[in-house]
């Protein structure tokens, strides 16, 4: 595979990667989605999860994001988290933290809004201690 | 004239007070250089997402149904200001300019017949405008930049509170009043539309002008899980983006403008404890004069 794919991860907080992959596999909202060059122009939502950057036919980097959006155009993958870490610094306490607080704000929570956020949350916190686990 | 001890207690006061202005001078200084370090770096994310709006805006733009948060919903009598100014005084007329800048709209607005409503962040601008005009306000948020900064979350919970506001139809157009930080000494009031919408024009002309490869890219997208969806998500993400982007933009502009005020503060001290350096000194060897004249006349007598 001599071409690769340019991938950009970022946050509102940083540009967290920006690199060249053979292939990047993207958590979409309807199912996972494998990024290769040519891959057809494409805006997807993304549900909270792991992206898998693919690199000399192995898993070269993984990074857990909460949520956002991909854009991907024909020799570029675009990914705007709402929340990014890589699964290196991710760890089952983080994720139980993560969870006790999401259930902790879905307790408190009033209001629509806020019960939407919480709820949001929850999955995050999902996603992240079942990420952590296939781990 | 003052006595030679009123004239040093003076100078002792002016002299702390400088020390104070130039520590507080250091201190935004270098929360300035971090500001701007928090602002550069949420740049992509903005730069992005302006970009995925701008080519999905262009495609549904006009179609009957198009989403409210992108093109309003049709009325214009409600305004709604969003109001970002600082928690802490002492900057100058980083506040006073807002203030001014809103007070004038309001009136404005007014005059046209419309209704206006008000969410301030930050409490010195809301001590102000709640005296004056504390009806219109329906939401207040402090200390938006803490020790830590400005984060994405207090962003994103205002942006959520004004989604809100806009789903009940509490307004009809939102729009964000905040210093954009142009450099340390200058700051620009900038009125920025939230609701509905308002494309940079940098993304429009972008779209035309891109290499053809661009320009052939924006038109076929394909979306999951449809264009609505997308949209649906990504309007509100964009809210809380734009607000982000304010609250960076105020902040480093807070810290520019204390730096500069500061600065002033103490060269004025400095200036201040010169004359009253020379006043004293003054006083002083006319003193000694008088005395020794004194002693002179007094031997003389003998």
């Amino acid at each position: 595979m001599a071409q690769k794919v340019e991938l950009e991860l970022v946050t509102p907080k940083a540009l967290l990667r920006s690199l060249e992959a053979d292939m990047v596999v993207v958590p979409g909202g309807e199912g996972d989605i494998g990024v290769l060059r040519h891959h057809a122009p494409m805006l997807s939502t993304l549900r909270p999860g792991v992206v898998d950057i693919h690199d000399n036919n192995e898993v070269s980097d993984r990074v857990f994001v909460a949520g956002g959006f991909a854009e991907v155009t024909e020799d570029r993958c675009t990914i705007l988290a709402e929340e990014a870490v890589p699964m290196a610094e991710l760890s089952q306490a983080r994720a139980e933290q993560e969870m006790d607080a999401a259930r902790k704000a879905a307790q408190e929570a009033e209001g629509d809004y806020a019960m939407r956020k919480a709820e949001q949350r929850m999955a995050v916190a999902e996603a992240m201690q079942a990420a952590v686990q296939e781990k | 004239m003052a006595s030679l001890k009123e004239l040093r207690n003076r100078i002792n006061s002016v002299k702390s007070t400088q020390k104070i202005t130039s520590a507080m001078k250091m201190v935004a200084a270098s929360k300035l250089r971090r500001a701007q370090e928090a602002a550069e770096e949420a740049r992509p994310y903005a730069e992005r997402m302006e970009r995925m709006v701008g080519a999905l805006a262009a495609t549904v733009l006009g179609a009957p149904g198009a989403p409210p948060l992108l093109v309003g919903n049709g009325r214009d009598q409600t305004h709604l200001i969003v109001v970002v100014t600082s928690d802490r005084g002492l900057c100058g007329g980083f506040n006073g300019n807002i203030v001014r800048d809103v007070r004038k709209q309001v009136r404005d607005l007014r005059e046209a017949g419309k209704t206006v409503k008000m969410i301030t962040i930050g409490r010195k601008g809301h001590e102000v405008l709640k005296r004056e005009m504390g009806d219109f306000i329906v939401e207040t948020y402090d200390s938006v930049a803490g020790q830590k900064g400005v984060t994405y979350e207090e962003a994103r919970d205002i942006g959520g509170r004004i989604r809100e506001l806009f789903d009940h139809e509490a307004f009809d157009v939102c729009t964000v009043v905040y210093n954009r930080f142009k450099s340390a000494m200058t700051q620009v009031v900038t009125h920025q539309q939230l609701i509905p919408f308002a494309l940079p024009d940098t993304v429009e002309t972008g779209v035309g002008t891109g290499a053809g490869r661009a320009g052939a890219a924006q038109a076929v997208y394909e979306y999951e899980p449809s264009q609505d969806g997308i949209l649906a998500e990504l309007l509100p993400q964009n809210l809380s983006v734009q607000v982000y982007r304010a609250l960076l933009e105020s902040y480093a502009s807070e810290q520019g403008a204390r730096m500069t005020a500061m600065d002033n503060a103490t060269r004025n001290a400095g200036e201040m404890i010169d004359d009253l350096t020379l006043t004293y000194n003054r006083q002083r060897q006319a003193n000694i004069t008088k005395e020794l004249n004194e002693i002179i006349s007094g031997a003389e007598a003998v």
